[in-house]
């Protein structure tokens, strides 16, 4: 895996830590991207939970919308001026859930002003296209077909680092209309951008449920670290961070994957 | 290490996987889980698959159960489970499993009892052979292992 993309997450999570009432971090391992994945099927987060895993991603699941507000500390009311905030770079959800849909969990993150700058990918074994339409204008990142593949994760991943990259090259600049540094790609997409200003240093201009605790209780999840990836020799190996354009994954579908302006990537 | 011990049932190994992918028993998410599979978790698909089989049967009961007296079958209920297996067994490349799932959700749609306990009896039957096949498939990676071998990775088009 590109071991540069390691310095932007570093940065973007020390940049979300700083925003926030200056607390002090420890120093964090430069692959330390972490995942929060959630999906009510235990097999879809066992292999969800691999492939992030084996993608170097630190992953954190569980099995409802419910358990993932509950471990961002979204889940209840009272906001507080000292936040131990974790650092979550990704949000993978299924759409289809009891009790509370993906898309409604997407929505409660949008809304929230310590995780709105988390990027939200939507996962669902159906092809609804005003479902993808919905999410996506609703501020997913994206919107991921089921069954998943590894293609599909390494992508993400490449991509994730690749947008933080850009996005804290062009820290200044409105998202959308950065201008691209090293590479030669059109402006990244717009959702999917960290900038320190939009950390939770003032009050929330929504209203949302904010956390107040300083380690949000636990409840049962499944809690991964991953140790450095194991190099695939995998035939897929879209992940360099200056290619974007690199061989896709020859068994996709065009519609399998729906993103607003993606440079390159089908 | 006998060379030709490893050699014959990698072989066998390779003929029987291949065989599970033509008869349709397996589809390309299998081949996706294998990929996931290393050294370092040589049991990651097994797990994987005895998770499945574990909510196939649950699955199974409960349907069996809300289709049980035709004057309040739980059509609701009915539709959940199937929805949940047809996902996982997509996830875990069950295709003769899932493509079951799919007449199950039809005559769930249309509330034929009659249609749907028929598709849970093709379900259970799907997922018992699926299980005996694949626990077969582990016993060779198993003998392979054991004779000083490496697991063939194979590749289904």
């Amino acid at each position: 895996m590109a071991r540069d993309g390691g310095v932007s997450c570093l940065r973007s999570s020390e940049t979300m830590r700083v925003g926030i009432g200056g607390m002090e971090s420890p120093p964090l391992d430069l692959d330390d991207v972490h995942v929060l994945a959630v999906d009510d099927s235990l097999v879809d987060r066992i292999v969800i939970e691999r492939l992030l895993r084996i993608t170097s991603c630190k992953v954190t699941a569980v099995d409802s919308g419910w358990r993932a507000l509950e471990f961002l500390g979204l889940d209840n009311e009272k906001a507080s001026a000292e936040l131990d905030r974790l650092k979550v770079d990704l949000i993978i959800t299924d759409y289809c859930m009891p009790g509370m849909t993906g898309y409604e969990l997407l929505k409660k993150i949008k809304e929230s002003s310590s995780f709105r700058q988390v990027p939200v990918v939507i996962m669902s074994s159906e092809n609804v296209l005003t479902r993808i339409d919905r999410c996506l204008e609703e501020g997913a990142e994206d919107f991921l077909l089921k069954p998943v593949k590894l293609a599909d994760v390494k992508r993400l991943r490449s991509s994730l680092t690749r947008d933080v990259k850009l996005s804290n090259a062009n820290k200044r600049k409105l998202p959308e209309d950065s201008v691209p540094v090293n590479t030669s790609l059109p402006p990244p997409p717009s959702p999917f951008t960290i900038s320190p200003d939009s950390s939770d240093s003032s009050p929330p201009s929504t209203i949302s449920p904010e956390s107040s605790d300083s380690s949000p209780p636990l409840s049962p999840v499944e809690i991964f670290s991953s140790p450095l990836s194991s190099l695939l020799d995998d035939e897929d190996d879209d992940v360099l961070p200056s290619s974007p354009e690199s061989s896709p994954a020859p068994e996709e579908s065009p519609v399998r994957r729906q993103k607003m302006g993606s440079p390159g990537l089908d | 290490m006998n060379t030709v011990v490893v050699a014959q049932l990698q072989r066998q190994f390779q003929e029987y996987l291949v065989s599970l992918y033509q008869q349709g028993f397996l589809d390309n998410q299998f081949t996706e889980l294998r990929k996931l599979q290393d050294e370092g978790t040589p049991d990651f698909v097994a797990e994987v698959v005895s998770l499945f089989f574990d909510d196939c049967s649950k699955l199974i009961n409960s349907m069996s159960r809300s289709l049980g007296r035709p004057e309040s079958v739980d059509f609701k209920q009915v539709d959940s489970g199937v929805h949940q297996l047809k996902g996982s067994s997509s996830s875990v490349g069950a295709r003769r499993v899932k493509n079951v799932c799919i007449s199950f959700k039809e005559c769930c749609d249309v509330q034929n009892r009659e249609g749907c306990l028929r598709c849970l009896q093709q379900v259970d039957y799907e997922y018992k052979m699926l299980k005996t096949k694949l626990e077969d498939l582990f016993n060779l990676e198993q003998q392979i292992l054991q004779a000083g071998g490496t697991i063939p990775q194979i590749n289904i088009n």
